[in-house]
């Protein structure tokens, strides 16, 4: 027994080296450069400086918002019609839905891009009809349009799961007892697939607020959102520090908002239960 | 309300697919316009294969994708093994909140981490160097390519592999070890005929994802690449910084195409495997 036991124990060690050395230790790296000058001495210059960026953040937590919640307008009922087809075309629109998550995002902002392109179908299709020509790409509703795009499946995904695990008698018992129909969704299907929106509103809102592609792709280089300010600081080996710092503080900021997320949501089952 | 919700279903999967579909049909063109389709042509298409650049791409992303997925499937299995069997609940605990650090934080952290790490690396490897006397100016750009990808990926496939694997390992039953081992199996044995048969599904499904993850990545190895090594992602990005290429759309439609295929396929055979388990716990159910 004690033979299978030491190889069993074994057996994760190739992964906890491997995840100290590239996933913890990275992250050490980055308070280090967070807290430190280019001579490598302590300092706070770098978490000071981050008040330049204040609009910034501002701007990128505005759209991400934006993009979060009519990505949950737009999936949850989605997701709730999804889960009431027959199971034959379920499987078909499993499909559907898994073939963009498995497409590259860069492939998938680009290929919006060659759509909404001044020059592109829509535009077009609008100024043979007889509309003024549509500069759609470089404008706030472009990038945000470019972010609920790209996202809407990690969004429905999560939803469409908890729906299908939903138990059918729940439903039958509110009706029983006088729920009508918007009161059942509110009261019973609601709370029940909360599990759903919390993962499909972090799986929407984390890369919306840290992407970068998208807005340099559909904003045109006119928006500057954080992961624009990352990936320009990272372009230069002077401005890492700040770089990091800027990253740090996103990923707080992110941690931090999951946590009261999931606190909510926990605090919203036990007042069903 | 059922043809209103089909109505619903079907006008969201409309425009999801709207894009996809423009790029896939205007690759075609003859001539170099996004809305006007003049003609078939495959003019595209061969100026893509004309391209040097993009076939060294090709080759680099496959070669990454097959081992990093290759590696990530190995360690992840095995990571997948060691929690599921981990007695204290706190190890158990600890090895998978780390193993989700990767998932939850962004990727554009993800990567700009592994490239602080990597730089680090480097300055640190220059200094001992110095302090040695072996070297005076060492430069370590060299080292950022192949195996600077190669380790970003594997590191964010491996949640992606304990994920799939550790589900089958929980609904394996653990009597079958003990059985084997009892038996005379070395643990190893065991392993490679008593477990792996048993949780080969959730390996496969952990494979293909990874492949397919890393085959798609573009922030993370925007970050920890080198000029010299690009894989198609790269490419496209930085083909389409100034100036829209059309063979860059051919490119793309050929990518979702292939990963279109990839994704039936693992479907298909998941499917099939599902049946045919089905028609096993049937039979046996019938011979009760």
């Amino acid at each position: 027994m004690k033979k299978k036991f030491s190889f069993e124990r074994l057996a994760a060690s190739p992964y906890v080296v491997w995840s100290l050395l590239f996933i913890i230790a990275p992250l050490l790296f980055v308070a280090y450069f967070a807290f430190t000058d280019s001579d490598g001495g302590f300092s706070f210059q770098n978490i000071a400086s981050l008040g330049a960026y204040s609009k910034t953040f501002v701007m990128s937590l505005g759209f991400s918002l934006i993009a979060t919640t009519v990505c949950f307008l737009i999936g949850y009922p989605l997701a709730y019609c999804m889960a009431r087809t027959s199971e034959r075309t379920r499987s078909v629109l499993m499909i559907l839905l898994m073939l963009p998550m498995w497409i590259s995002l860069l492939i998938r902002t680009y290929s919006l891009m060659a759509l909404l392109d001044n020059g592109g179908l829509i535009s077009s299709f609008l100024v043979d009809h007889g509309f003024e020509k549509l500069n759609f790409i470089g404008t706030e509703a472009a990038v945000i349009l470019g972010m609920i795009y790209d996202f809407l499946p990690y969004m429905v995904m999560p939803i469409y799961t908890s729906m299908t695990k939903l138990d059918n008698r729940y439903l039958e018992a509110a009706a029983d007892l006088g729920c009508n129909g918007p009161k059942t969704l509110f009261r019973v299907i609601f709370p029940l697939t909360m599990p759903g929106v919390v993962s499909g509103i972090t799986m929407v809102f984390v890369p919306s607020i840290s992407t970068f592609y998208i807005s340099q792709k559909l904003g045109g280089g006119c928006f500057d959102l954080i992961g624009d300010t990352i990936e320009r600081q990272f372009q230069n080996a002077v401005t890492y520090h700040t770089g990091a710092a800027v990253s740090l503080v996103m990923m707080i900021l992110i941690l931090l908002s999951l946590a009261i997320m999931n606190k909510f949501s926990d605090s919203g089952e036990d007042i069903i239960v | 309300m059922k043809f209103l919700s089909k109505c619903y279903i079907f006008i969201i999967f409309a425009i999801l697919y709207a894009p996809i579909f423009v790029v896939v049909l205007f690759s075609f063109n003859e001539s170099e316009s996004l809305s006007n389709f003049s003609g078939f042509s495959l003019y595209w298409y061969q100026e893509l294969f004309r391209d040097g650049d993009a076939f060294s791409a090709l080759k680099n992303s496959l070669l990454l994708a097959v081992s990093s997925s290759a590696l990530a499937t190995v360690i992840g299995t095995f990571a997948a093994l060691g929690i599921a069997r981990a007695r204290k609940k706190w190890t158990k605990q600890i090895m998978e909140s780390v193993a989700n650090i990767p998932m939850m934080n962004p990727d554009i952290v993800t990567g700009v981490s592994m490239m602080l790490l990597f730089v680090g690396f480097v300055s640190l490897l220059g200094w001992l160097l110095r302090v040695l006397n072996l070297s005076q100016n060492f430069d370590g750009s060299y080292l950022f390519g192949f195996w600077t990808m190669l380790i970003a990926h594997t590191t964010f496939n491996l949640p992606y592999v304990i994920l799939s694997v550790l589900p089958k390992f929980r609904q394996m039953d653990k009597n079958l070890t003990e059985a084997a081992l009892d038996l005379g199996c070395t643990p190893l044995q065991t392993f490679f005929r008593v477990e792996l048969p048993s949780i080969l599904p959730g390996v496969l499904s952990g494979l293909m994802m990874s492949f397919t993850l890393s085959l798609d990545d573009f922030v993370i190895s925007h970050f920890v690449s080198s000029p010299d090594f690009k894989t198609l992602p790269l490419y496209i990005y930085t083909q389409t910084a100034h100036e829209v290429k059309f063979s860059m759309y051919a490119l793309c439609a050929l990518m979702i195409v292939v990963i279109a295929g990839l994704l039936l396929t693992v479907n298909l055979a998941g499917s099939i495997g599902e049946r045919k388990q089905r028609k096993d716990a049937h039979a046996k159910g019938g011979s009760k």
